[in-house]
């Protein structure tokens, strides 16, 4: 009977401790969390690579070639296995994460900087500027990026920079789109309007007042544009044509890893792995970015 | 008395394309839309005009081609004795410290990612004017002015009520104190409640600071409360000018009528009736010939169709543009007086 | 209706235009293409005669407009590797693609549309979130992958289906549902979101508050409006029915365009790098004034020209 009182308040608690975590994990869904924390890993293992990489990505070990992961049959010397060389997968697999994610950050920063910069200037300018901008764009939007970019690596060969600038013109137009849109809606009513109409100069304008009432909305975009860019420069790469060995990236990994898909099918399993995680995390934090941020953007 | 703000023959034609036949219809016939068309005003340091009007008669357009904000077609706007600048030089910035403008929609007038205080110390900033400190000393004092209390000057736009954001909207636009102020609608966005304290607050600082008030509206009641003077607008051009309580008291031209007799009143006779206008609403890119207002005019003389009337004296200190009332026939002649009684707004 | 496409074929035409013109800019800025296309240490004189013979020591606005005139002729050029017209090497390779982007498309429209459409009307219901998590999948599962999969999977464990090749119908199976799933996956994103739009909208309300049977709502009023964006989508899949397969034709050895593009860019054989890029830029203009003629037909709006300005 000592205990009666006790027991309700306790009962309460639990309560609200239970209520409080299934507040937590309304807002953030354990599928968004994972997302948050692989792209977390993803990130360190890139910043870390020359640490966490047991071998050099090239390093080639001939009397353990074609090597299974630990367990199945492999042994610790090469967690993930060795591929016909010997190369260690799992070093290959940091130094590809690494050289995926530098290619998509760097890209989408370009495309990023392109696309808002084109849609102030149409914005901003009107008239033949947003014309010639709107044209691109319909053009940018009515072909495949992939035979574009296949065919400007035809005609120029293919080194790191130029693969990172051309995919740098991946979903420039997106951007271009919602920074135009937003912004000529800024210019014609409102803050941006009230603000010119002071005397402030267009720096001040798009830069203080403009840029970061549209930044949410862009970042959302982004992130939606950043997987596709993995998934892109991993195809071009699969084929043989994104990047070059003896660099290394994950749908290269993979490319190369099909002839022994009989054999030993882990040299190309990790890599997928890690890109279709990759992606699902960005695109599942992403969605949920945008559902928080911006409800009106579907 | 020396005249703050005169305005010339001011004119804004927009070239726009209409629907049309045949091979025209691919990219439309092109046709002039006539937003203002002739208007000639003045204002004199500390008094208010009241600009009314329905809607596309062309009364934001005047508000920005009188702030520079657009250039005119034709016409002059000479402000303190130096004419306007159409082009956004540095001539025109410099006369932003003069004259400013305020909104219809305070809340879309203001940054939403910006606390109050820092968006009315922003002009300052704009034309560097003083340090940081004396910037927030006078914005504090402006935003205090204007009837706000201080643990609302870090409040961001959207934590405000609308009557709060039309008064730091009215502090940023004071604070370079100007002599002239133009305000576009500014408190058809607000609750009836808010209008009251609003419009009181304009009275207050216009004594405090002699403002001249460029008032657009399109409601009377109110444009009534607040105006020196009253300017009544159609498609483009003032039909009738003169101080407000003759013009509501005694409408002369006959759209006046028309909207005077359009306001509510509890005290309105039974023989007063309600003018309603017949024919289509006025569209400026097609204006008829002749005096604009023929088409729906119940009194229209052939004479309506021919020649646009001038905007001439009719005495007592008011204008007017009709035919009716400068030709031999006096004024229209089954028009009584409507009596319109005192409006109270509190 | 007609003005309207008026407006949009001179689109088209600009498009089409851009697209030669980026052509040509970047096969001048990629070097001398005398170089290129032969080899650096052919002998000075062959070098020159290709030089005269592609009118390369023209000034740049005559060889611009020479490459016009080129190919208003459907000179595509040759290609290097066999000498044979760029045009006809591609042109037998079109038969092998569309036989899997055929009932890959088939496939992407009977998977995609009726499971957005169905995952729309039972929002949330067990049914949606099942779909909604495919779609994910699908569109986060790079086609490679997939298809290496798939291959590993039905091919290399079970032994019931080919690997790669040309052979037999049974070929086809693999690249084609590797292809289908991914679109799909898109598709049903796309269709479900219209529907979503649409089933929110105040005439949907209206109509089923007057108590309009819910299966009509739906067919009547709600599908028709939901059509209108997912056309577009459909329409960009009907212009990359020649070239969507890139990866695919790849991962299966499938003997299509797409893998004769890889093969030309891998051997910088500009020429068929070239006329496969006309080939798809004129196919997706294509199916953009199609789906323009089908707004037309679904849309009211613009059937009459009125909505000229807001429609381009």
């Amino acid at each position: 009977m000592t205990d009666l009182p006790i027991a309700p308040v306790a009962a309460v608690t639990a309560d609200a401790e239970r209520s409080k975590l299934s507040r937590f994990l309304e807002a953030y869904p354990p599928l968004v969390l994972f997302g948050i924390t692989w792209i977390g890993t993803m990130l360190a293992v890139a910043l870390l690579a020359d640490v966490l990489a047991p071998y050099s990505y090239s390093a080639l070990d001939l009397k353990a070639r074609l090597s299974p992961p630990v367990f199945v049959g492999g042994s610790w010397a090469h967690p993930l296995g060795t591929d016909e060389l010997g190369r260690d997968v799992l070093s290959r697999l940091v130094y590809s994460i690494r050289i995926s994610l530098l290619i998509a950050f760097a890209s989408t920063i370009i495309s990023a900087t392109i696309g808002v910069t084109l849609g102030l200037l149409a914005a901003h300018f009107r008239g033949w500027v947003e014309q010639l901008v709107l044209t691109l764009v319909d053009f940018q939007a009515s072909m495949p990026f992939m035979i574009i970019a296949l065919a400007v690596l035809a005609f120029f060969g293919n080194t790191l920079t130029l693969f990172i600038c051309l995919m740098g013109f991946y979903g420039w137009e997106r951007s271009t789109r919602i920074a135009r849109g937003l912004t000529i809606a800024a210019n014609e009513q409102g803050y941006a309007a009230s603000v010119r109409d002071i005397g402030a100069s267009p720096f001040r304008i798009y830069g203080l007042h403009v840029l970061p009432n549209i930044a949410s909305t862009l970042i959302v975009s982004i992130t939606l544009t950043f997987p596709e860019v993995i998934l892109l420069e991993s195809g071009l790469s699969f084929l043989g044509l994104g990047v070059q060995p003896p660099m290394t990236s994950l749908g290269n990994m993979v490319g190369y890893g099909r002839e022994y898909l009989q054999s030993a099918t882990w040299i190309l399993l990790a890599p997928s792995f890690v890109i279709v995680m990759t992606t699902f995390s960005i695109s599942m934090v992403g969605d949920w970015l945008r559902d928080r941020l911006d409800p009106t953007l579907r | 008395m020396t005249k703050l703000l005169s305005v010339e023959n001011l004119c804004r034609h927009f070239p726009v394309r209409v629907p049309g036949q045949g091979v025209s219809a691919l990219f439309g016939r092109p046709a002039t839309l006539r937003a203002v068309d002739g208007v000639s005003f003045s204002l004199e340091a500390g008094r208010t005009l009241g600009v009314v009007g329905e809607s596309g008669c062309g009364k934001s357009t005047t508000a920005r081609l009188v702030l520079g904000l657009m250039s005119p077609t034709a016409g002059k706007v000479w402000f303190e004795g130096q004419a306007v600048p159409a082009k956004r030089d540095r001539r025109w910035r410099a006369l932003r410290q003069r004259m400013q403008m305020v909104y219809q929609d305070p809340l879309s007038a203001l940054d939403r990612r910006l606390p109050a205080i820092t968006q009315v110390m922003e002009p300052l900033t704009v034309f560097n004017i003083g340090t940081p400190a004396e910037r927030r000393e006078k914005a504090q004092e402006l935003m205090a002015s204007a009837g706000l209390t201080p643990h609302l000057f870090g409040r961001y736009p959207h934590e405000l009520s609308g009557g709060q954001r039309q008064r730091v909207v009215l502090a940023r636009a004071l604070i370079l104190e100007p002599s002239l102020l133009v305000c576009d609608e500014p408190i058809s966005a607000l609750d009836v409640s808010i209008q009251a304290q609003v419009i009181n607050l304009l009275l207050d600082l216009q004594e405090r600071f002699n403002l001249a008030f460029l008032f657009i509206s399109h409601d009377l009641k109110v444009v009534r409360q607040i105006s020196h003077e009253v300017a009544v607008m159609y498609l483009g051009r003032i039909v009738e000018q003169g101080d407000p309580e003759s013009l509501f008291q005694h409408p002369a031209h006959p759209y006046t009528q028309a909207l005077v007799s359009a306001i509510p009143s509890p005290w309105r006779r039974q023989e007063a009736k309600r003018i309603v206008l017949e024919g289509d609403p006025p569209n400026p890119v097609n204006v008829p010939s002749g005096c604009p207002f023929h088409p729906r005019c119940p009194h229209a003389m052939p004479a309506c169709r021919v020649s646009a009337p001038e905007l001439t004296d009719i005495g007592g200190g008011r204008k007017a543009a009709c035919h009716l009332l400068t030709t031999a026939n006096g004024p229209p002649a089954n028009v009584s007086p409507i009596h319109v009684s005192a409006v109270s707004t509190a | 209706m007609f003005y309207f496409l008026i407006a949009r074929g001179f689109r088209a035409l600009v498009t089409i235009f851009l697209v030669l013109s980026f052509a040509f800019v970047i096969l001048r800025l990629s070097g001398d293409p005398a170089l290129l296309i032969l080899s650096p240490d052919a002998p000075p004189e062959a070098i020159e005669a290709f030089r005269q013979g592609w009118g390369l020591d023209a000034p740049v606005w005559k060889q611009y407009l020479g490459y016009f005139l080129n190919l208003a002729e459907g000179n595509f050029g040759q290609s290097m590797r066999d000498g044979r017209p760029a045009i006809e090497l591609v042109a037998e390779r079109i038969p092998a693609t569309l036989a899997i982007t055929l009932p890959a498309f088939a496939l992407k429209l009977l998977i995609g549309i009726p499971g957005g459409i169905f995952a729309a009307l039972n929002r949330n219901s067990l049914i949606d979130r099942l779909v909604m998590s495919l779609s994910v999948a699908g569109y986060t599962v790079p086609s490679f992958v997939l298809g290496l999969i798939l291959v590993l999977v039905f091919a290399v464990k079970m032994g019931w289906l080919p690997s790669g090749g040309y052979t037999s119908p049974a070929h086809i199976i693999l690249p084609a549902i590797t292809l289908g799933l991914g679109g799909a996956a898109i598709l049903a994103r796309f269709t479900r979101s219209a529907m979503l739009e649409v089933l929110g909208q105040p005439y949907i309300r209206t109509a089923s508050a007057k108590g309009l049977i819910w299966r009509l709502v739906v067919t009547g009023h709600a599908l028709p409006n939901a059509a209108i964006p997912t056309v577009t989508i459909v329409g960009f899949m009907v212009g990359s029915l020649i070239a969507g397969a890139v990866v695919v034709e790849s991962v299966f050895a499938w003997p299509g365009v797409g893998r004769l593009l890889v093969s030309a860019v891998a051997n910088r054989d500009l020429a068929v790098v070239q006329a496969i890029l006309l080939l798809v830029a004129a196919c997706m203009v294509a199916s953009n004034l199609i789906v323009d003629a089908l707004y037309g037909w679904i849309d009211p709006r613009l059937r009459t020209g009125r909505n000229l300005k807001a429609g381009g």
